[in-house]
């Protein structure tokens, strides 16, 4: 039976107001709440369904990150997964890196297929799941919103601008996910002490013999540029009368 | 030299806008060269369109049965083997790019920078993160090649009047089989499209349903605009996804967005801030979507949507 590979990024929650430090050297992230990137937590319910109906044997999640992403780790194995795969590396790495890493944990787990959030909600980046893809030479279904196995292949509709659009690809695949795809579940208490006992492997990242160098250098932190406040207009005859004016309506 | 090679995207035989608007981007690089690919079963109209943006050099063909639609596993490695001639490889970061491009980096062993919203030099670009939160600089050596993604909504279509020459090129290259496109179905409302609209109302929450939606569609329909909504009125099934403006959404610049029972959460923001003129219609005076409006109207969206429709006349 086939094994699925999830990778989990640790990243700012979603919920937190995110803060440009003064010196623009990066953002604010001590103290604040660090969670599974939302893209990433949808991929691995979607892993656990395929699993809870037979299309899997096993869900494996990986992280690339500090010792601390271990946390997003024990989460996803309190959400269903069967163990769990740390790549430890202290500094940030690009998607490029990332991907060539995940061809590593590829050759060794030799996965069916391999879920990933479309997009880091840090970075924004949107490229890890299609440079794996790439460098393994396998099929890429990104912005998956359904997902529908069938032997070796799968039938996944994609969220793409002009609305649906379903592609069929050989398997293994790597396949990225939209929001839509499913709601996660959430984590039961019982199942978070279960998870302290699930296998939890680390990696060093300098042991995988990985170009990890970085490509770019990311400087200049600064908050977006504020649009200047506007002002209240008293009833909807004020509102048209100022639309007319500015020449937006005739 | 500065070569640039701008992938077009086009469907049904026309050529999409981001197109210009990244050949609008590439020609704020210095000195650059620029050519326009144009993967397709029969590029002819699109290649022709192509030809005429202001600053287009070169439009090359690449006509292939294969072409028919954008697969990005097959259009990635006849790109690969056009980008020899090149030093920056752009592409739109709409979902055709964003879903090509990275693979095309990543064939040719580079690193990408996606969501370029403002050139600073030929090597040197800012990009949000964050969901739009930062804005950074991103800065990649030149010895290597460039791919890159670009913000539509940051850049103005590059205007017509242009008259490039039009090659045809056939790269030898294996095409792969695994990924076969099944279909496509295309919400035909008959409305604007809404990353392209100048004109958009957008719905939040506050609707309270998709029935109560309509009210939306309506005004859409009275103005000629497209339809939008917030993420929250995705998840709660009023609207669909494709529907969705903000950073897990589309990313817009219309000349009018209205937005009506939408709080503002940043997400959304980041999808709407290059709107020339934004319009927020919400009962809480304090939802952060006023610190962003150029015209604010606190009130009942149900009370004010018929009064709109009916002075709009």
């Amino acid at each position: 039976m086939s094994k699925i590979l999830v990778g989990l990024k640790r990243v700012v929650d979603y919920n937190v107001r995110v803060r440009v430090k003064p010196d623009g050297s990066g953002v604010v992230t001590e103290g604040v709440k660090m969670s599974i990137n939302p893209f990433d937590e949808i991929a691995l319910e979607e892993a656990l369904r395929i699993k809870e109906k037979g299309g899997a044997s096993e869900v494996i999640v990986a992280a690339i990150g500090p010792q601390d992403a271990q946390q997003q780790l024990r989460t996803g194995l309190a959400m269903g997964a069967d163990r769990a795969i740390l790549v430890q590396a202290d500094q940030p790495i690009e998607p490029l890196a990332v991907a060539r890493v995940f061809l590593k944990l590829i050759e060794k787990e030799s996965p069916e297929i391999v879920l990933l959030g479309k997009q880091g909600i840090d970075d924004d980046n949107n490229q890890t799941g299609q440079m794996l893809a790439a460098l393994w030479n396998r099929p890429q279904a990104t912005f998956a919103s359904k997902i529908e196995l069938a032997g070796n292949t799968a039938k996944v509709t994609r969220e793409v601008d002009a609305g649906l659009e379903t592609i069929e690809i050989d398997l293994p695949a790597v396949i990225t996910t939209d929001l839509r795809l499913n709601e996660p579940r959430y984590v039961k208490l019982p199942e978070i002490m279960k998870a302290k006992k699930k296998p939890l492997e680390t990696l060093l990242l300098a042991d995988l013999g990985v170009d990890v160098a970085a490509q770019f250098k990311v400087s200049n932190y600064a908050p977006p540029p504020a649009r200047q406040k506007g002002i209240i207009v008293k009833d909807v005859g004020e509102l048209v009368a100022a639309l007319k004016q500015k020449g937006l309506i005739q | 030299m500065i070569k640039i090679l701008v992938i077009a995207e086009h469907a049904g035989g026309k050529l999409n806008p981001s197109t210009a608007k990244c050949v609008s981007c590439a020609s704020q690089i210095e000195g650059a060269e620029i050519d326009v690919a144009v993967l397709a079963a029969d590029a002819g109209e699109v290649a022709a369109r192509a030809a005429e943006l202001a600053g287009v050099k070169r439009v090359i063909k690449v006509e292939h049965g294969a072409n028919a639609e954008p697969i990005a596993a097959i259009q990635a490695p006849q790109i690969v083997a056009l980008a020899n001639d090149y030093t920056h490889v752009l592409g739109p970061s709409t979902t055709f790019g964003k879903d090509l491009m990275p693979r095309v980096a990543a064939l040719l062993g580079v690193g990408q920078v996606s969501d370029i919203m403002a050139v600073e030099a030929p090597y040197r670009f800012r990009r949000p993160v964050y969901a739009g939160n930062a804005i950074v600089t991103v800065e990649a050596a030149s010895d290597r090649k460039l791919v890159a993604t670009v913000r539509t909504a940051s850049f103005q279509a590059a205007s017509t009047g242009g008259n490039a020459e039009i090659q045809t090129v056939q790269p030898s290259v294996e095409l792969p089989t695994h990924t076969r496109f099944v279909s496509r179905s295309a919400a035909a409302t008959g409305r604007p499209d809404l990353q392209t609209a100048t004109r958009v109302v957008s719905g939040g929450r506050a609707l309270g349903s998709a029935e109560q939606f309509k009210l939306i569609y309506s005004l859409a329909d009275k103005l000629g605009a497209a339809v939008g909504a917030s993420r929250a009125a995705v998840d709660a099934g009023y609207a669909a996804n494709d529907l969705q403006v903000g950073q897990t959404g589309k990313i817009i610049a219309p000349e009018l967005y209205i937005a009506v029972g939408i709080s503002g959460a940043i997400q959304h923001l980041t999808g709407i801030k290059d709107a020339r003129t934004i319009v927020a219609i919400n009962k809480d005076s304090e939802a952060p979507i006023f610190e962003v409006a150029d015209l604010g109207l606190v009130g009942d969206l149900f009370e004010i949507l018929p009064e709109l429709e009916r002075q709009l006349g």
